[in-house]
């Protein structure tokens, strides 16, 4: 296509068609990619969009590393609503991720974003690819409803699930990006407009529990969690490890779904800790969710490095002696 | 079939002001369209946003009512996705070549099979009367209290340069001729473009003094011409309707097919 835009439009109509459907970009592109994201919510047509992330705003820093579009992710298209964002630290589980994302855009007939980095976007290493079947696929929900029958496309079954028809079909009706009622018909009658808000976030926001994708590690007796997402993570990681072999009590908490925010997976791992340390590189977008979700917010810190490097394990062990009144 | 059985009847009445010409251009299509015999299951219309892209939403085919500008793009993935499809893609002249005069161009240059209409009225109607990018020079409008000072684009040049393979124009009072170019386009395998000059008397007539509805049709009679008639050359100033460019060229989808094949010979 000639542009991010009319990526993020074709992949919609692609969608529309029975296909399964995905774009991706870095930065810029992603800005260029919102309004029409915004669409897809609203229409409720299942995508995936990838961001490899890199320093910003603007132009900024290309192919230097950053995590600094994790909000915008979330709010980045204009209007009230809900989103699905996943990451990954590594290429297995950015390969895992892409499945889930999909599976996830098909079950709950929205865009998902694939929120990655730079590093994991330029790295090189190993990577299994499973034979088919391993992992589960979700194909799209289509509905049984014959042809000459009237079908209503966004009139939720009891279960909130929208069966869909694929254009070509023998059903015709209507998707547009304004409100709309069952028939995809546009609408703005106040009742029409609140019921569809409310089904657009709670099909997100209720299933938040189902959605937290996340991998823990030493965290069974940690007075110190470590609570990163993405090549961040690695760093932590690293840091976890060794100190571990030194007898400390530090754990990582990788967070693989960013949006809806896990704040009960985070509150649970959180619980013990005397220290919540997020290690990220933005000025603490993911902190600032964190704090939200913990009982004690004023025992978490932030580890960030924003100059376009990667976050070091040293940067992360420096920001420890701190809290542990070690000075650096 | 009926025309009327074309028409969701359930979604009227429609936004249109009295004096539209929105709606004889729906007139138009449905005609062609009902010549041609094809089956409503076939036909996707993908539409922008304005006063023309509601056309979507009043007829029984499968209907994208898309995002300003980027009805094309969106076309594009349906038709490359679905190429048996038939892609009707109506837009407003802002919409067309302001917002979406990128996609405008590429999808012209790739000879996609599309059927893009460039409902033409030379304003904003939607929004309140601003002037467009076919508005031309010394235009009035809400934003040009004193005249354009901005040129227009022709549409048909526009479309012939950036590589449409079939470039037609008519206007809302020549309906048997817009039917007639309407059909040669939905047949037309490769991007055809049908630009229809239209009426907004609440707009574009009411601020420049054009009279309502009746004198602006009228206008269109008086001020076009069909294409190469001798009537032009004595008056330059004159409009010329007809088919401007009807060539064949490979078209992208099959293009795009055979890129397929080669990729996947000896893999099968």
């Amino acid at each position: 296509m000639e542009d991010e835009i009319a990526s993020m439009c074709a992949i919609i109509g692609a969608s529309l068609t029975g296909h399964k459907v995905m774009t991706a970009t870095s930065g810029p592109g992603f800005s260029l990619k919102q309004e029409a994201l915004g669409y897809a919510v609203m229409a409720e047509i299942p995508c995936v969009v990838v961001n490899v992330q890199r320093g910003g705003p603007s132009t900024g820093n290309p192919t230097h590393v950053a995590q600094g579009d994790v909000m915008q992710a979330r709010w980045g298209t204009h209007g009230d609503h809900a989103i699905v964002t996943l990451t990954a630290s590594n290429h297995q589980d950015v390969f895992a991720m892409t499945v889930e994302a999909f599976n996830i855009a098909e079950t709950y007939r929205t865009p998902v974003i694939l929120l990655f980095d730079e590093v994991v976007g330029h790295m090189r290493e190993k990577l299994v690819i499973p034979e088919p079947g391993e992992i589960p696929l979700v194909e799209r929900l289509r509905t049984s409803v014959p042809g000459g029958v009237d079908y209503h496309p966004y009139l939720p079954r009891e279960d909130g699930r929208l069966p869909m028809s694929d254009f070509g079909g023998v059903h015709r009706y209507n998707v547009t990006g304004l409100f709309h009622d069952m028939w995809g018909f546009p609408s703005d009658n106040p009742g029409v407009v609140h019921g569809l808000m409310r089904h657009l976030v709670d099909k997100i926001e209720n299933n938040a529990g189902q959605l937290a994708r996340y991998k823990e590690f030493e965290l069974q007796d940690a007075d110190t969690v470590l609570v990163s997402y993405g090549s961040a993570a690695r760093s932590a990681l690293h840091v976890v490890r060794n100190r571990r072999a030194r007898g400390e009590k530090i754990g990582l908490l990788e967070l693989q779904t960013l949006w809806p925010f896990p704040a009960a997976v985070v509150r649970e791992k959180c619980a013990r800790a005397r220290s919540v340390v997020v290690v990220e590189m933005n000025t603490g977008q993911v902190m600032r969710e964190v704090k939200a979700a913990v009982n004690n917010p004023e025992n978490v810190f932030l580890a960030n490095r924003i100059d376009g490097t990667l976050i070091t394990p040293t940067d992360i062990r420096n920001i420890l002696r701190l809290i542990q009144g070690r000075g650096v | 079939m009926a025309v009327k059985d074309f028409i969701r009847e359930r979604f009227f009445p429609h936004i249109w002001c009295p004096g539209c010409g929105h709606g004889i251009v729906l007139n138009s299509l449905l005609r062609a369209v009902e010549s041609l015999g094809m089956s409503k299951n076939e036909i996707v219309m993908v539409s922008g946003i304005g006063c023309s892209s509601r056309i979507s939403g009043y007829l029984d085919f499968h209907t994208l009512h898309t995002i300003h500008g980027r009805a094309l793009a969106f076309a594009t993935g349906v038709k490359l996705s679905r190429p048996e499809l038939n892609l009707i893609v109506p837009m407003g002249d802002g919409d067309a070549l302001a917002i979406g005069g990128n996609h405008f161009i590429h999808a012209a240059r790739r000879n996609i099979d599309l059927t893009a209409i460039v409902m033409n009225n030379r304003i904003y109607g939607m929004t309140g009367g601003q002037f467009s990018p076919l508005s031309g020079c010394g235009v009035m409008a809400t934003t040009a209290p004193f005249a354009t000072v901005d040129a227009g684009f022709d549409v048909v040049e526009l479309a012939r340069a950036a590589g449409a393979t079939f470039v037609a124009r008519s206007t809302a009072y020549h309906v048997q001729q817009l039917t007639k170019l309407l059909r040669d386009a939905i047949l037309h395998e490769g991007f055809s473009v049908v630009e229809v000059l239209t009426q907004c008397p609440t707009y574009f007539g009411r601020r420049n003094k054009m009279g309502g509805a009746v004198e602006m049709l009228k206008w269109f009679k008086e001020n076009t011409t069909p294409v190469g008639s001798k009537a032009k050359a004595e008056n330059p100033a004159l409009i010329e309707r007809g088919i401007f460019v009807q060539k064949e060229m490979p078209e992208y989808c099959k293009a795009y097919d055979q890129v397929i094949e080669r990729a996947q010979k000896g893999k099968k």
